[in-house]
């Protein structure tokens, strides 16, 4: 059917263009995973080295870590296409904006939430957990980060081009994520150990299921009011 | 077909500048609204304060003592009608909020804004009153508490509300962003407290808790909702208020800072 | 040379009015009781000064601003913000060229057919470009490009999908005379396929079509 190829291709061509101007600008991606090195690693220094205390801390540490650094990524996501002037073909084209929106969504998680989950179990060994419990904080991160590029969205079209835009959009986005970490840091928790993290997946699988039916329309709603 | 060769010259109508702006919607309401909500307002204030006197008589005065927690638990009569009309007040900003954008009234998302820093306020007397309470009770000025944390982040959602509206200058840009935050805020607040429970109940050491308050006996329910009731009215007054004054700031009605371009 | 389809019979139909429109942007009403009709193969050029509101009237018309009073219509059928009978066939050409700089030429012109849901050959692209006289730019970064030579890319765009109302504020801006030439051949040639067009301009186009003018 016609209407389901268009679907896909303006899908497929979002998120191509988007995962190809970072990869053009992958010193912007690079910086935004050292900071999540970074900020991971001072943890240690404040608390001090004492292995059964940090193996404790570990899952929600980093998960914690991972909320700040993907907020950072997240004032970029539509700023590009407001400073050009490409919002506005954005919200002509044909297809429906919350498709549009998602796909903008889905090219943010590869190029951030993504990165950060492939880091985390090289940033576990620091804290000295386990693979396995490694593996298991990184499935949480896998099934949470999505969540986080949503609401983030929404935070990011009702913030476009407002001053002091990428603050404001962490104070209005961290409350609302405090769902997915709790869930996910719980589920960190489990797999540290050695229990089954199947409640908290499932409940962060709710999350995730809530947010990409609500959000893209939210998000979409936003840049409407935006580009008024 | 060719395109039309001679020269078709229209001239387009400037508005007058005294011209009523159109949006009769809101404007038409906004001038039945003003004097009614001025008239309203005293009289919600007087009720809303003898309420609270009421409240307050039966809270302090006629209820009984409590076997466990002696005194102290009285703080309960303002604890729990504010953290009630904290959830409440956000509730209604959403529908509010809701009606702004599928009806496009302006009247309706200054309602919003008027609720939000009441809203804030009865979330701010719940967070204070309950470390009031915890203080004498257990020792230490904050638990985590489910509700108690659950406020604190209601706490962030209003404080952001009001952060999106200032942060925008243009006024009807704001209303319909901050519409849509309150939206979103509101179908995130049920997650956002089932999420606190769980994690509550997650991590046993919560053994104080906030919400085993003692059992009600009647005085002591008659006296909250007296008091949730003198909230409730206080609300409405100081809402009443508050939207007069953003009729005036936002130009809908005359008496308060032109908008620009006006006359 | 353009990609667009000649315009079917049913097309030749197709019309764009405005109904006692009003426009209000940033609280202050610029316009009222604007009233038009437009049909295939017509252009209506919006003369006016600065701030007089060309601008806002064109975001009102393809549906980024709504109107503070009245009606947009598209064949008779009032339109609604993404109404999927009426954004087809609208193109939308603003202040800013809406073109991405990190990306070269063709690869923009290639991501608006995407976007409308259609595919676009390199043989295509190329011809666009060369329409406007910038084929030889096709694979060089838009950043490197100079200001005027961004407006051509934009105006390419315009070329390559088949739409049949454009939209376009000043679309002459920075341009020099050889692309003004251009951009009035690739005018001409959609007002003969019998496509319509509201263009805000300072200098005046011929045939000049229709005038509304915007004064104080």
């Amino acid at each position: 059917m016609t209407l389901a190829r268009d679907l896909r291709r303006s899908f497929a061509a979002i998120v191509r263009q988007d995962v190809l101007r970072a990869w053009r600008r992958r010193g912007q991606v690079f910086a935004g995973l050292l900071f999540f090195v970074i900020a991971c690693s001072l943890y240690p220094l404040a608390i001090g080295p004492e292995a059964r205390q940090l193996r404790l801390l570990a899952p929600g540490m980093l998960w914690v870590t991972a909320l700040l650094a993907s907020m950072l990524s997240l004032s970029r996501l539509f700023s590009r296409e407001f400073a050009d002037g490409s919002l506005d073909q954005l919200l002509l084209s044909p297809q429906p904006l919350a498709w549009l929106v998602l796909a903008k969504i889905c090219a943010h998680w590869l190029t951030s939430g993504l990165p950060l989950m492939l880091l985390t179990p090289l940033l576990a060994q620091q804290y000295g957990m386990p693979f396995a419990a490694a593996m298991g904080l990184a499935a949480s991160l896998m099934v949470g980060t999505p969540v986080l590029s949503l609401i983030g969205a929404v935070g990011a079209a009702l913030t476009l081009g407002v001053r002091g835009g990428a603050v404001l959009l962490c104070i209005l986005v961290l409350p609302l994520c405090a769902p997915v970490l709790v869930f996910g840091a719980a589920a960190g928790a489990a797999a540290d150990a050695g229990l089954p993290m199947t409640a908290e997946l499932s409940l962060l699988g709710a999350c995730l299921a809530l947010s990409l039916l609500l959000c893209p329309l939210a998000a979409a709603a936003g840049l409407r009011i935006a580009a008024e | 077909m060719p395109p039309t060769s001679s020269t078709d010259t229209t001239l387009a109508h400037r508005p007058n500048s005294r011209a009523r702006p159109s949006g009769w919607l809101a404007y038409a309401s906004a001038v039945r609204f003003d004097p009614l909500a001025g008239r309203l307002a005293p009289w919600c204030f007087a009720a809303a304060a003898i309420l609270a006197l009421a409240g307050l008589y039966v809270g302090f005065g006629v209820a009984p003592t409590d076997a466990q927690q002696g005194e102290v638990y009285r703080i309960i009569f303002i604890h729990v009608p504010a953290a009630w009309m904290s959830m409440f007040i956000y509730l209604l900003m959403a529908i509010y909020g809701g009606l702004a954008l599928w009806l496009g009234t302006r009247l309706s998302s200054m309602m919003a804004s008027a609720l939000a820093p009441t809203g804030a306020l009865f979330t701010a007397i719940a967070l204070v009153t309950g470390a009031l309470w915890g203080q004498p009770t257990w020792g230490t000025w904050w638990v985590w508490d489910a509700r108690l944390t659950s406020e604190l982040l209601l706490l962030f959602l209003y404080l952001g509300f009001m952060a999106l509206e200032g942060a925008i200058d243009e006024p009807r840009r704001a209303e319909r962003a901050c519409a849509v935050l309150a939206l979103v805020g509101s179908l995130n607040l049920p997650v956002i407290y089932f999420s606190v429970q769980w994690w509550n109940t997650l991590h046993q050491g919560a053994s104080v808790s906030l919400t085993a308050a003692p059992t009600m006996a009647r005085t002591m329910l008659a006296g909250m909702l007296l008091m949730a009731l003198a909230c409730w009215l206080y609300t409405i007054a100081v809402a009443l208020v508050r939207v007069r004054l953003l009729l005036r700031e936002r130009g809908l009605l005359p008496g308060g800072k032109r908008s620009e371009g006006a006359a | 040379m353009a990609i667009a389809a000649a315009v079917s019979d049913e097309a030749a139909d197709t019309c764009l009015g405005a109904h006692a429109m009003g426009v209000s942007r940033g609280g202050r009403m610029l316009l009222a009781s604007i009233d038009f009709e437009l049909r295939a193969g017509e252009l209506l050029q919006l003369h006016g000064p600065n701030g007089s509101g060309k601008s806002s009237l064109l975001r009102v018309l393809c549906g980024l601003l709504p109107p503070a009073s009245g009606e947009v219509r598209w064949n008779a059928q009032p339109v609604r913000a993404g109404d999927p009978h009426f954004l087809p066939a609208v193109a939308y050409l603003g202040h800013s060229d809406g073109i991405d700089a990190d990306l070269s030429a063709a690869e923009n012109l290639r991501f608006a057919a995407q976007l409308a849901g259609k595919t676009a050959h390199d043989a295509q692209i190329d011809a666009c470009l060369h329409a406007l006289g910038m084929g030889w730019a096709a694979h060089s970064p838009v950043r490197a490009l100079s200001q005027g030579q961004r407006r051509r890319v934009a105006l390419a765009r315009l070329a390559l999908l088949p739409c049949a109302l454009w939209l376009l504020d000043e679309p002459l801006s920075g341009l020099d005379e050889e692309a003004a030439a251009r951009f009035d051949i690739l005018l001409q040639a959609h007002l003969r396929r019998g496509g319509m067009a509201v263009v805000a301009t300072h200098q005046p186009l011929s045939p000049p079509g229709r005038i509304l003018r915007l004064d104080a």
